[in-house]
């Protein structure tokens, strides 16, 4: 009996992993639900709230998907990744997608085999220091001891930064933005550096915000985005697009507010009745349904929406758009047409 | 009248296999490894084809690309330009440091506390005990990650040695600072001359060495007892402080001072080796004091009264007669510790420790995404180390156990 039992469990181990490797888009409309990398926690982009319910802006992403896909912005199950343990994450089929502060790199793209379906935020890493130190540039920073995520790029930039500037440093490798914190108000090290965005979130969760200062420098260019498994290029544009979908709705001036009223029936412009399944068939080419990018839109709102309410000015991350404005605004965010 | 007839002398049949005792086992050994094998084949062709799949083959080339990050311990020459296998090593002497003085550590702190937890005094026992139950019953990553915090959080930082109302001071004729980054220790110097010193050191510490077997022989011969002890210190310090004085001091010490952001000069012990080198001897010393007790109970109460019959004092008891027979019982046990904390150690990471794992199963592997390689090395790391582990503690234990004669 238990000779059959194990041999049973063998076989069915054996024909799930041999057919893991169908569509994921079809495996997300077969289990009901998208599973989702996100960090282990960092305010304004990912953090579970006192109820376990994950909010932010990387997880509006994530959201934006499951409606998309699913009709629901709450089919979605989290998973919680260190820098260390994503990749593997998200290249052994565990999760379906990452979105997690994740630098777009060639390597990454070609070597680690992951698809970077676009990016969500403009970012580049920057140093926090407590003001006390009477520091001003990072040029100042030798002999340092510098706290650091490991298993980013930012640990690489940090180590050309320095090497290219000759002055010396100590790093201190710490495994969550947690740790980091911990160690930096207990003064274990004098310097924390991570993506910028990834400060001001941090600082913003600080007792005292206004102790510390982000130095000047921004050393090296983050583009962070969602991302997805190099081969399965109908799930990846799925992502894609519905990340465009997100960003189209803010340059064309679709609201949650005014979405409900332009998806009822064809309006004037004929891209926003692409975009919300009023005209032709986009949903249908995507493996979607025609409503697709109302929900993904209804979910959170619009790309700009979704920035102010979790790490907008009016926020306690308080980041302004700068780079992340629409290019119309002098930003770099940008959409292909929808047609 | 013969009513013997000899066993029916049929050549081998198939069926034989199955249905004759004497081939019987056989058949079941060799269809069960066939089986294993195939198992594992399929395991090892099914990774393959899946790398292959993932368009990564399995290659160990990556181990001679330039690693691009740093490490702030490294006992050899090493910066972020040179190879991850570099990186590895440095990583792998990391461990085998910690290894090494956390085996040193629980040694020393497990005898003490088994010894004690058998003492007459209700006090002492109880305390052991309490120590013993604490610590073995807790994850030693909770106890790294306690160590660490309490680290951090009550030592001063070095900004509070600064200025003139400084509120934390060094020690030791400002010689010694403690800090939450690190210890700070003077290191020693060596100027034209110390050679001389450093040989007679090492020839002082032969001459140790020789003694006690002359002492041995002279006792086993006459009887008398030297007091080895005090002539053995005298030996260790003397002959090098006398040299060391004829030279003119060549040895000098550099003592940490506070410059910039952090102490400078001297040797900085890192807060996370020092986290990690007491929170897993702590732990398991409370596993090897179990073991010695186990020992010394496992020596017969018999031989403790005939010592003292003959006149033996307790501690000549305990060192002459108890120990030595305890030691055959301690020793296994021991072996399997001293593999625990050194596998343990592999929890580095929790304290941004940079161990074998924290550079090649860590950064190494998430920045060049070869899970399998990596892997596979690391495993090895551990089996050789481990290996090299039981290989030396066997043979220490053939050297201490019961020679029959």
């Amino acid at each position: 009996m238990k000779k059959t039992t194990f041999l049973g469990t063998v076989a069915a181990a054996a024909l799930v992993s041999g057919f893991a490797s169908a569509g994921t888009l079809d495996d997300v409309k077969a289990k009901g639900f998208v599973q989702c990398g996100v960090s282990t926690g960092v305010v304004g982009f990912a953090m579970a709230d006192a109820n376990g319910v994950w909010d932010g802006f990387d997880v509006a992403v994530c959201r934006a998907v499951a409606a998309a896909v699913l009709g629901d912005p709450q089919a979605v199950k989290f998973t919680p990744t260190t820098g260390k343990t994503r990749f593997t994450a998200l290249a052994s089929g565990e999760v379906d997608m990452l979105a997690r502060n994740t630098t777009w790199t060639f390597s990454r793209d070609v070597d680690l085999k992951f698809t970077f379906v676009g990016v969500n935020y403009y970012d580049g890493q920057g140093f926090m220091v407590p003001k006390a130190l009477g520091v001003s540039s990072a040029k100042d920073l030798d002999g340092a001891t510098v706290c650091i995520q490991t298993g980013t790029t930012t640990e690489l930039n940090l180590a050309d930064y320095f090497r290219v500037n000759n002055i010396s440093y100590e790093p201190v490798p710490i495994e969550t933005n947690a740790e980091g914190q911990q160690q930096y108000l207990a003064g274990a090290c004098d310097v924390y550096t991570t993506d910028a965005s990834g400060l001001a979130a941090t600082r913003a969760t600080f007792e005292k915000p206004d102790d510390h200062v982000v130095l000047p420098e921004i050393i090296s260019k983050e583009p962070l985005g969602p991302l997805v498994r190099h081969g399965d290029d109908q799930w990846g544009d799925v992502v894609r697009w519905t990340l465009n979908a997100l960003i189209a709705a803010e340059e064309l001036g679709i609201t949650s507010a005014n979405i409900g009223e332009a998806s009822m029936k064809a309006g004037n412009n004929p891209e926003i009745n692409r975009l919300l399944g009023t005209e032709g068939n986009l949903g249908e080419m995507l493996g979607l349904s025609a409503d697709w990018a109302k929900n993904a839109i209804t979910a959170g709102g619009n790309y700009g929406e979704v920035f102010e309410k979790n790490i907008g000015e009016n926020t306690p991350i308080g980041l302004s758009r700068g780079l992340n404005a629409q290019w119309t605004d002098g930003g770099l965010i940008y959409t292909p047409p929808f047609r | 009248m013969s009513a013997i007839t000899d066993p029916p002398k049929d050549g081998f049949r198939p069926s034989m296999l199955i249905y004759d005792s004497r081939y019987r086992s056989m058949t079941i050994q060799v269809v069960a490894l066939m089986l294993f094998m195939l198992g594992v084949g399929w395991l090892v062709s099914n990774a393959a084809a899946n790398l292959a799949a993932l368009g990564k083959p399995l290659g160990f080339s990556f181990l001679s690309d330039p690693a691009g990050y740093d490490i702030n311990q490294r006992l050899i020459e090493y910066n972020s330009q040179m190879s991850h296998g570099r990186a590895a090593i440095v990583g792998l002497l990391n461990t085998l440091l910690v290894a090494v003085m956390g085996c040193a550590l629980a040694t020393v702190l497990g005898v003490t506390i088994g010894i004690l937890r058998l003492s007459h005094n209700w006090l002492v026992a109880r305390l052991m005990t309490l120590y013993i139950e604490t610590l073995r019953n807790v994850p030693v990553l909770l106890w790294i990650v306690l160590m660490m915090a309490v680290f951090i959080e009550s030592f001063p930082r070095p900004n509070d040695f600064r200025g003139d109302n400084a509120t934390a001071s060094m020690y030791l004729n400002d010689s010694v600072a403690l800090t939450n980054r690190g210890f700070y220790i003077p290191k020693p110097e060596f100027f034209d001359g110390s050679l001389i010193v450093v040989l007679t050191f090492l020839l002082s510490i032969v001459a140790i060495y020789v003694f006690g077997k002359w002492s041995k022989a002279r006792q086993a011969a006459t009887g008398q007892i030297l007091p080895n002890g005090w002539i053995k210190l005298a030996i260790f310090f003397v002959p090098s402080i006398i040299i060391y004085f004829i030279m003119g001091s060549p040895i000098g010490l550099e003592l940490p001072v506070l410059k910039g952001f952090n102490f400078k000069g001297g040797f900085h012990m890192r807060n996370s080796l020092i986290a990690l080198w007491l929170a897993l001897s702590f732990y398991t010393a409370a596993f090897i004091a179990e073991n010695v007790r186990a020992g010394i109970q496992a020596v017969d109460k018999g031989q403790s009264e005939a010592a003292a019959a003959l006149g033996l004092r307790p501690n000549r008891t305990m060192k002459l007669v108890i120990l030595p027979q305890a030691l055959r019982v301690i020793i296994p046990p021991l072996i399997s510790q001293y593999l625990n904390l050194t596998k343990n150690s592999s929890l580095a990471i929790a304290v941004g420790y940079m161990d074998v794992t924290g550079t090649l199963g860590g950064i190494t592997l998430n920045q060049t995404g070869r899970e399998m390689e990596c892997l596979l090395l690391l495993m090895l790391c551990y089996l050789i180390i481990s290996l090299s582990i039981s290989g030396v503690m066997n043979w220490y234990n053939e050297s201490v156990k019961l020679k029959e004669r």
